[in-house]
């Protein structure tokens, strides 16, 4: 939004601050290498069972995933393919455009050399024509600068529409094991800052970008035409530019990068502090954070600093080139117009010219700037968008067989030859078969590590089995459509989160077209209902705002009135009890014995008490089954489980 | 999570004008007002010489070459070359005069509001979400110093600019610069006004765009839930409306651009078109020289952008103005002065609550108080088990003790001194605390525990015991052990790893007063005996207060208190509340919480065991 008129003077909002990729509140691109490991059974602990032997480098530790090459290419033209006679449209309204722009001088050289002695000898028709046709012109560059700057806008806000709803749905589509490894944090910034660094560039730079190249393209020829020779001295003061936007280009890059990586540091400590507020002032950090900020701080100065004189320099040379131009051209060209070689109408139109060419010059350096972190970005988004889904949905769903009348809601799950093995190498869980009738209660118990986790994501889908099936009734999980599956199995996990909105929309997600009075019913059956009307609005409280304050416990407990909404056939629980007081813990247990009865159930819980309503308990460990039993088998076994047992009652009153 | 609409958390401050506003920044650019000052002189002295370049070009072709004089044309070069490398050169030394000392201006205010915000207290960072206070941060602070760096100087400079190059229109020929006058005025109307209704536009984008990035980190964030109950599909359409708005807000953005492009490039080249076809009919009558003409003209092109600028650089004062007042909303927030007190009491009394209330500073003002009159001992090298409903207020009691929140009524003393008379550093040196949620910064395993004991930290052999306490022997299957980064930065560790680390942060530095904050909740079984083994060690010389949910929590303290409707019920061992207290019977062992026989003998029954 500056106009092409500007001059240094007009510093137009400082352009050069304005990119700055990394100042998004989502620094994940901070991440030191080698930060990834994140899911609870960590890929490649040890184990030296991988694919690839050696030191293989996981891509994953990376912004950019591995891609085919032209992937961005690809991409933009992929984003750019339904729009094509929309960006033909614009380009030759702008070619049109521009040249009406630059038809001004031409005009005044005109007038001076002709029109004038015409008028002179009384004939006013030249000036006539000047008049006419620089104002016409006038009115066709601005007329046709209002319609191109809405074409390209359409295109532009189309293009970014697609790119962010094709990143969120891929995202929505990469399974869980891809999320586990890639880290939110950086899923995230691809999906706001990398294209918010795209946005920057199409709205406040490329048209300006190209307007500067197509003008430079005309008036170079416009120059060539009026006179050669002096065109010519102008072209060669392209060279001396063309370097200093080259080095300014490679000594910014690294100032810019610098500074983001300043700016990003700083960023992380300051929300560091401030969401750990509570720590910071009990462990009296003040004092230290403040000596650590002021480092941080300073550095960013530096940097800062360091990046504002970078563009200086290249301000003043690039002034300097233009100037010692502009002054070679004014001596050379008078020297012929008064030698009488040129005319002189020419001699104003060059001048007038040579100030519309090297105006602009000073923001180039910025719209290079801008381009180019657009393109690291493109880039670190076609890597994302090139990853396949490794859990895609069928292509032919199948669906489950209906269930008949008086039978129990709950349907039998089957582990078939079942292996599974991160793609990095370590197996988690070796060859297994395991069957749960329709309606068993079945608890997984075993050490942090040991694939409990791992066998209720199989059971979920969030990831498919190395080898083998699951079966839901006969069907295999992975011809399921989407719908069913989730109809037939809900997962309730640890980390009860919650999503902007009220408490009431909180629960609605297990079931949408769930009615209030259902809604309420699900949180009664649960015990979470006191707690909620007890908040300042109820069910309407917004989580995000005032006075929404809700414990670890009750997060839990809105999730899991949730799953009872959902109404699954088969409820899956990953340690969701796990900050629930006991009523806490008793409501789910009753609720498991009535609202969900003969529903299949697997809970994996550290607590015992769960165990307490299991039909069944697996003893897991290193992958294995270990245990297999009713509670009372396994505590009359003397094995594992009886020894978890004999804790938990000495844990007890 | 960041809250991307700033007014509903912040509370909207009266608006001041614009001037005011600014003001406010004086004691910050006072250091560098010199600087500043002669940049402005710098900047209108560069701008003088590209106003005079068309003057020379004037004397040249009305001069030496209307002469046929090529030795003047090289006098009048010369004179252009020397004009060009001083603006050249001016423009660099105004940059460079500024550019560190303004970064710097940036940085101090920075400083100052992150000291600031941490003095704040903690019900203030409850209000703000972090995203907003980051945002004045960075955001607020970059326009700020922007502002400094050019509508503060520009505006002096383009009015400087303005007002010269008219004068020099106007001697060369009055009725040129009439004509070039007459869209002056509306155009910087225009472009102030533009700016104006763009700049709600384009916060509305910004506030969009927010919006769009909460949805997108909450589907990121909740992809389990999502996945779990097949929700993409609403996710999916709520994110399509999003864009949609924020689509329609560019799209409108876009289309006040074009409006006010078009009559920038429009209105200008009329006035310039009339000029010349006026100009060219007096230099026809000999009324006017031909250097005059394209003097003029040239001069007109070089007015272009000061004029268009006045608008803009108002409009971007006025969204400077909203930068500092977001700014100093913060800063006015006054920090709660703290007491100086260092005092430590003479004779071991333990904790004492003397009829403590409180509620939370933004609780509606309908709702009752969380805690009325709170009163409670335990004694020194005692610790007390604190068991209540969920939400009943255990841990917004367990903050008041180090003062994370103030008690807004009653008093709580420290072996008998009172904790409204100590300085905040002193009393939290006395009363170490571990948090239900466990934050771990980003840094070392060893420095996080370490920071336990205060900023002087602890040496490794009080971090080694501390781990040992809190059973972390996981910490030395690390990839760098003790020196492994954790938390955002680094490894992600399991909410049992992290439960343990926090744990061994509140004991490292062997506190006298600890509070735990339900310390066990996600350790299995075994883990969690083996570590109440370890901690009763440490809780045997140091009086503490032990939120519990379960049992075995429970087993760590000597006696338990029992906390319901914002006062302590009871007072006792396990074993009495058990028998005496129906509510106490529920908590622990479920069952109903009425009287119940059932329960009861059932209870009973497992008692016999």
């Amino acid at each position: 939004m500056t106009s092409s008129a500007a001059t240094e003077t007009g510093a137009t909002p400082d352009t050069p601050d304005t990119p700055e990729p990394g100042d998004s509140p989502a620094p994940a691109d901070a991440h030191p290498a080698g930060s990834d490991t994140d899911t609870g059974a960590a890929p490649g602990t040890g184990s030296g069972s991988g694919t690839g032997a050696g030191a293989v480098v996981d891509p994953f530790d990376r912004d950019i995933l591995p891609a085919p090459r032209n992937a961005q290419l690809l991409l933009l033209r992929s984003l750019l393919r339904p729009h094509a006679r929309r960006v033909w449209t614009a380009a030759i309204y702008l070619l049109v455009q521009q040249a009406a722009v630059q038809v001004g001088p031409l005009l005044v050289a005109y007038a001076i050399d002709h029109a004038i002695p015409a008028v002179r000898d009384g004939r006013h028709g030249a000036l006539i024509a000047v008049a006419c046709g620089y104002i016409g012109c006038g009115i066709a560059s601005g007329v046709l600068q209002r319609v191109f700057i809405r074409i390209a806008a359409r295109v532009s806000q189309d293009v970014l529409v697609d790119l962010r709803g094709r990143i969120f749905r891929h995202a929505q589509t990469l399974s869980l094991d891809f999320h586990e490894r890639y880290t939110s944090g950086r899923l995230i910034a691809r999906a706001t800052s990398d294209v918010e660094s795209i946005r920057e560039l199409l709205n406040d730079g490329l048209d300006e970008l190209i307007e500067v190249v197509l003008s430079g393209i005309y008036i170079t020829a416009l120059l060539l035409f009026l006179d050669w020779k002096l065109g010519l001295l102008t072209l060669v003061s392209y060279g001396p530019l063309y370097l200093a936007i080259r080095s300014y280009q490679g000594r910014a890059v690294e100032a810019y990068r610098r500074r983001s990586t300043a700016i990003a540091a700083v960023i992380v400590k300051f929300t560091e502090t401030m969401n750990g507020i509570r720590p910071v002032k009990a462990f009296r950090r003040e004092q230290p954070n403040d000596e650590a900020f002021a480092e941080l701080n300073a550095r960013h100065y530096r940097a800062n600093g360091d990046a504002i004189l970078e563009m200086a320099r290249y301000v003043v040379w690039s002034r300097l080139i233009a100037n010692i131009t502009i002054a070679g051209i004014v001596l050379w060209g008078a020297y012929r117009v008064a030698g009488g070689g040129m005319a002189l109408g020419v001699l104003a139109a060059f001048v007038l010219y040579l100030r519309r060419l090297y105006d602009p010059i000073d923001r180039l350096g910025m719209f290079l700037n801008s381009y180019q972190s657009a393109a690291a970005s493109l880039e670190k988004i076609a890597g994302l968008l090139a990853q396949a889904p490794t859990v895609p949905e069928p292509e032919q769903p199948v669906p489950l067989p209906a269930r008949g009348e008086g039978v129990l809601p709950g349907r039998e799950v089957v582990f078939d030859e079942v292996r599974f093995a991160y793609r990095t190498g370590g197996e988690v869980l070796p060859t297994f078969d395991l069957r749960i009738p329709a309606g068993q209660i079945v608890a997984v118990v075993g050490a942090t590590g040991a694939g409990k986790s791992t066998l209720a994501k199989l059971l979920a889908r969030f990831y498919d089995p190395t080898d083998g099936r699951v079966l839901l009734d006969g069907v295999t999980l992975c011809d399921l459509g989407r719908d069913d599956l989730r109809r037939g199995v809900v997962m309730v996990t640890q980390e009860a989160f919650l999503f902007s909105g009220t408490v009431a929309e909180n629960i609605t997600i297990g079931r949408p077209d769930a009615t209030r009075e259902e809604v309420e019913a699900a949180a009664k059956a649960i015990g979470a209902h006191d707690f909620i009307t007890a908040l300042p609005d109820g069910y309407d409280t917004d989580v995000r705002k005032r006075g929404g304050r809700i414990s670890a416990g009750q997060r839990q407990l809105v999730a899991f009135a949730r799953a009872l909404l959902a109404d699954p056939a088969v409820l899956i629980l990953d340690e969701a009890t796990s900050s629930l007081d006991v009523p806490g813990e008793q409501a789910v247990q009753h609720a498991m014995d009535t609202v969900l009865r003969g529903r299949t159930a697997v809970i994996i819980a550290h607590r015992l008490s769960t165990v307490e309503i299991a039909d069944r308990v697996l003893v897991m460990r290193a992958g294995r089954v270990i245990e297999d039993g009713t509670p009372a088998e396994l505590i009359a076994d003397d094995g594992h489980f009886a020894g978890l047992h004999q804790a938990w009652q000495d844990s007890l009153v | 999570m960041t809250s991307p609409t700033s007014d509903t958390t912040a509370p909207d401050s009266p608006h001041r004008s614009t001037v005011h506003s600014l003001v406010r920044l004086w004691p910050y650019v006072r250091p560098v007002r010199v600087r500043l000052a002669v940049s402005a002189v710098v900047a209108v002295a560069a701008s003088c010489m590209s106003l005079f370049i068309p003057l020379v070009l004037k004397w040249m072709v009305d001069g030496p070459v209307q002469d046929r004089d090529p030795g003047g044309v090289w006098l009048g070069g010369g004179l252009v070359l020397l004009l060009g490398l001083l603006e050249a050169g001016l423009f660099g030394v105004r940059r460079w005069l500024v550019a560190r000392p303004l970064a710097g201006v940036e940085a101090a205010m920075r400083k100052d509001l992150y000291e600031h915000l941490q003095r704040l207290p903690v019900d203030f960072h409850d209000r703000w979400a972090s995203g907003q206070l980051l945002s004045r941060a960075t955001m607020d602070l970059q326009i700020l110093r922007m502002f400094l760096a050019f509508p503060l100087v520009f505006l002096v400079v383009n009015g400087a600019t303005i007002l010269i190059g008219f004068a020099i229109l106007f001697t060369q020929a009055w009725l040129l610069g009439l004509v070039l006058l007459a869209p002056a005025v509306p155009l910087m109307i225009l472009c102030s006004y533009f700016e104006t209704s763009y700049a709600l536009a384009a916060r509305r984008a910004q506030d969009q765009a927010g919006d769009l990035a909460t949805l997108v980190e909450e589907s990121v964030l909740g992809i389990r839930i999502i996945k779990a109950f097949g929700r993409h599909r609403s996710q999916a359409n709520a994110f399509r409306r999003q864009t949609r708005e924020l689509w329609d807000t560019e799209i409108h953005k876009a289309r006040l651009l074009s409006n006010i492009w078009a009559v920038i490039m429009t209105l200008p080249e009329i006035a310039i078109g009339a000029a010349l076809v006026i100009g060219s009919l007096q230099v026809a009558d000999h009324k006017l020289s031909a250097g005059t003409l394209v003097a003029f003209l040239s001069t007109a092109l070089a007015l272009r952008w000061p004029v268009e600028s006045i608008g803009f650089l108002l409009a971007m004062s006025n969204e400077s103005a909203t930068a500092a007042d977001r700014y100093f909303e913060v800063r006015d927030t006054p920090v709660v002065s703290d007491t100086d007190g260092t005092g430590a009491g003479a004779r071991p009394d333990g904790i004492r609550l003397e009829g403590v209330r409180f509620r939370y500073p933004d609780a509606p003002p309908h709702t009752a108080e969380l805690l009325r009159g709170i009163d409670l001992h335990i004694r020194p090298g005692e610790t007390m088990a604190l068991v209540g409903a969920t939400g009943c207020g255990k841990t917004s009691l367990t903050a008041l003790l180090p003062r994370l929140h103030r008690a807004t009524g009653g008093r709580i003393t420290l072996d008998g001194v009172d904790t409204a008379e100590l300085s905040g550093d002193r009393l939290r040196e006395l009363v170490a605390v571990a948090f239900e949620e466990p934050t771990l910064f980003s840094a070392s395993v060893r420095e996080n525990v370490a920071m336990g004991a205060g900023p002087a930290g602890a040496g490794e052999e009080d971090v080694r015991r501390a781990l040992a306490v809190a059973q972390c022997d996981f910490v030395d299957a690390l990839p760098q052990g003790l020196d492994t980064q954790v938390g955002e930065q680094g490894l992600s560790l399991s909410g049992g790893q992290r439960q343990r680390l926090a744990l061994a942060r509140a004991v490292v530095g062997r506190p006298q007063f600890l509070v735990l904050d339900d310390p066990l909740s996600a350790l299995d079984v075994h883990t969690e005996a083996l570590v109440e083994a370890a901690l009763r060690e440490v809780l045997r010389d140091t009086t503490a207060l032990v939120v519990a949910h379960r049992p075995s929590t429970v087993m760590l303290a000597d006696r338990v208190a029992l906390l319901a409707d914002g006062r302590i019920a009871a007072v006792g061992s396990h074993a009495d509340l058990l028998r005496d207290s129906a509510e106490y019977r529920y908590l622990m062992s479920g069952g109903t919480p009425e009287h119940d026989d059932d329960a009861l003998s059932a209870l009973e029954g497992s008692d016999a065991r």
